[in-house]
């Protein structure tokens, strides 16, 4: 699956003089054929599971995708091609979750992003109570994601006495007004809803790495770029921002992979209604709803195919991150 | 970039000297507006939870209101609710069932990734980078395309609605992330360390007690509270693979979704109560939840 590996295995004496793709220590390499295989043992056990338990189901996923498999007729079972294939691509619902699923991520993790290192910048910073505000900023990210979406969509949201309403009812009435805008949130912005309940689960998560990212950033020249007199921006943009851009790429990577499987907010929230039905929510809607066991597996195909081609595009980011974890 | 003057006149000298001092303040004094600042953003993120503790506390006919009573009188009616005291299901079951899949979920994610991430780095395997891009990859793949012949695998093996099965999955839907963290918490062992204990002919056990335990600890608790969150929250598969008898506590949750009427004050209890145990064990173990988050950077 990957692109970018070491030449093929040169046999164990010439291990030293082959270019590794990352710099081993000479210690690190593997000197014969029984300590090669030695060290491959500790690694075997969760290597297996893993295999087991998901490249198995994935392959019998591939298989059922070309079959013609409805639950409510079991009797018309059969192969047929490419047909749900045809269908994922043509059907406009699922073309829609795909829009929707890339809009739906790409905002969740940009803004999380964006929002995290601007709380990270204000939380790397002493001062009174920090840990209590830092505290305070990991909740959101403790809550069970199905209490958070319950709590969004009855206690938030609602129009009638959720807390966004009624904060507006709060503040219209200390200007003395009656009659204050009442949004049916989820209503008339479904998809931003679930972007913001999402935002408000993911930032903290963001915010953690990217707080890490900065504190361990080089004190000593930070120290000197003060002493030379450079400003805060500039300081932010030649030093800080480079150094936390791995750490950006981590948090990036990290969120996509968790956020483009969202289920639970679209199920609870809108059910997938108004436009907001992203991928998962889409797969389990044909497997349940449907009953179509061989299209929801054609579904679930392209999305893995999906993945594999962005994830090519992040692999880079990845092995940036690993030749600067050797340079160290 | 504006430079500190060095003139030799004293008056300006010691002009230029103070400028020079406010300039190099160090990091740690910063105007208190940012502090203000920050405050604000930390109680605008942890109101929401805040209002869904207040609210479970609440009865529904105060929860109902608009604006919201922020100083109705506290009941536990809603938790009383939840808990079944009101003729509703017990909710006591399906708390078990997420703590048993959790720990034991957990702690075997613990028992097999540490091995691996020795042997991805202490003591790499030749190809460390590829199989640990491997395991990433597993997670690029979403639960949902391999549900089906998970889902018939269950059904034909009876194991439909048990919560060894759901054990199982979480094993490895964490695997990968605990592969990962575990790797790079072990990677901070010192090599001169190790290099030294072998040259002292210590053997291996005595190595990895003494040498390699110290740096793991905290890095395998790090990665034990984190697994043990996405266990308990887990959605998706819990729903799919199970019912009745397995069913895990967000699965109950679910069962509030369809509004009836009034019942703010029961789902804000119902929240709360499930979300405890990853709000408890996340808040005890703050600085072992932010270094796993962040693999590690952070000593």
């Amino acid at each position: 699956m990957s692109t970018a590996s070491a030449p093929p295995a040169a046999p164990a004496a010439k291990a030293s003089r082959r270019r590794p793709t990352t710099d081993l220590r000479p210690d690190q390499v593997a000197q014969s054929r029984s300590e090669a295989r030695r060290r491959r043992l500790p690694l075997l056990p969760a290597l297996l599971f893993t295999i087991a338990a998901t490249q198995l189901p994935f392959l019998v996923t591939i298989v059922v995708s070309f079959m013609d498999w409805r639950a409510l007729r079991p009797d018309e079972r059969g192969f047929t091609g490419f047909d749900n294939y045809v269908q994922v691509f043509t059907n406009p619902s699922i073309r829609g979750a795909v829009v929707t699923t890339i809009v739906l991520t790409a905002t969740v993790v940009l803004v999380s992003l964006v929002l995290g290192m601007l709380i990270a910048l204000l939380l790397d910073r002493q001062f009174l109570g920090r840990g209590i505000v830092r505290t305070m900023m990991i909740a959101p990210f403790l809550v069970v994601p199905v209490a958070a979406a319950l709590l969004w969509k009855h206690g938030i949201l609602n129009p009638s006495y959720g807390l966004l309403n009624g904060v507006l009812t709060w503040v219209w009435g200390l200007f003395g007004s009656d009659s204050p805008p009442q949004v049916a949130w989820l209503q008339d912005f479904p998809l931003l809803s679930i972007e913001l309940s999402l935002i408000w689960q993911w930032t903290p998560f963001m915010m953690l790495i990217l707080l890490a990212g900065l504190q361990s950033k080089p004190g000593d020249v930070v120290e000197a770029a003060r002493m030379d007199g450079a400003g805060a921006w500039q300081i932010f943009r030649y030093i800080t921002f480079p150094h936390l851009r791995r750490y950006l790429e981590l948090g990036g990577l990290l969120g996509a992979i968790y956020v483009v499987q969202a289920f639970d907010s679209v199920f609870i929230m809108t059910a997938g209604a108004l436009g907001t039905a992203n991928l998962p929510y889409t797969i389990y809607a044909t497997f349940f709803q449907q009953q179509n066991y061989g299209l929801a597996s054609a579904q679930g195909v392209v999305v893995v195919i999906g993945t594999i081609i962005v994830a090519t595009f992040a692999l880079r980011t990845v092995s940036s991150l690993f030749d600067e974890e050797n340079a160290r | 970039m504006s430079t500190v003057s060095t003139s030799t006149n004293p008056a300006v000298a010691a002009t230029s000297f103070k400028s020079a001092r406010r300039k190099a303040r160090p990091e740690g004094r910063s105007h208190p507006i940012w502090g203000i600042l920050a405050w604000a953003v930390g109680i605008v993120f942890v109101i929401p939870v805040l209002f869904m503790v207040l609210t479970s506390l609440h009865s529904e006919t105060a929860a109902a209101s608009n604006p919201p009573a922020v100083f109705a009188p506290l009941t536990l009616d809603g938790y009383r609710s939840f808990l079944g005291l009101d003729g509703g299901r017990s909710p006591l079951p399906p708390l078990l069932n997420s703590l048993t899949a959790s720990v034991a979920s957990t702690l075997i994610v613990i028992l097999l990734a540490v091995p691996a991430a020795y042997a991805l780095s202490i003591k790499p395997v030749r190809k460390w980078t590829d199989v640990l891009f491997f395991f990433l990859s597993t997670k690029f793949l979403p639960i949902v395309a391999g549900l089906l012949p998970l889902y018939l695998f269950a059904r034909n093996a009876g194991l439909l609605d048990n919560i060894n099965l759901l054990t199982l999955l979480y094993t490895s839907m964490n695997l990968p992330i605990a592969v990962w963290m575990m790797r790079s918490f072990l990677a901070e062992v010192p090599a001169e360390m190790l290099e030294a204990a072998q040259i002292d002919g210590a053997n291996l056990p005595t190595i990895l007690a003494r040498v390699v335990a110290p740096v793991a600890m905290p890095g395998i608790a790090a990665t034990a509270l984190i697994c043990f969150i996405f266990s308990w929250n887990e959605l998706l598969l819990a729903r799919t693979l199970t019912s009745t008898v397995a069913g895990t506590a967000p699965v109950f949750l679910t069962g509030f979704a369809t509004s009836q009427g009034l019942f703010l004050a029961q789902v804000c209890a119902a929240a709360t109560a499930i979300s405890i145990p990853v709000l408890a064990a996340g808040f005890a173990a703050q600085d072992k939840l932010v270094q796993g988050l962040s693999m590690g950077a952070v000593k």
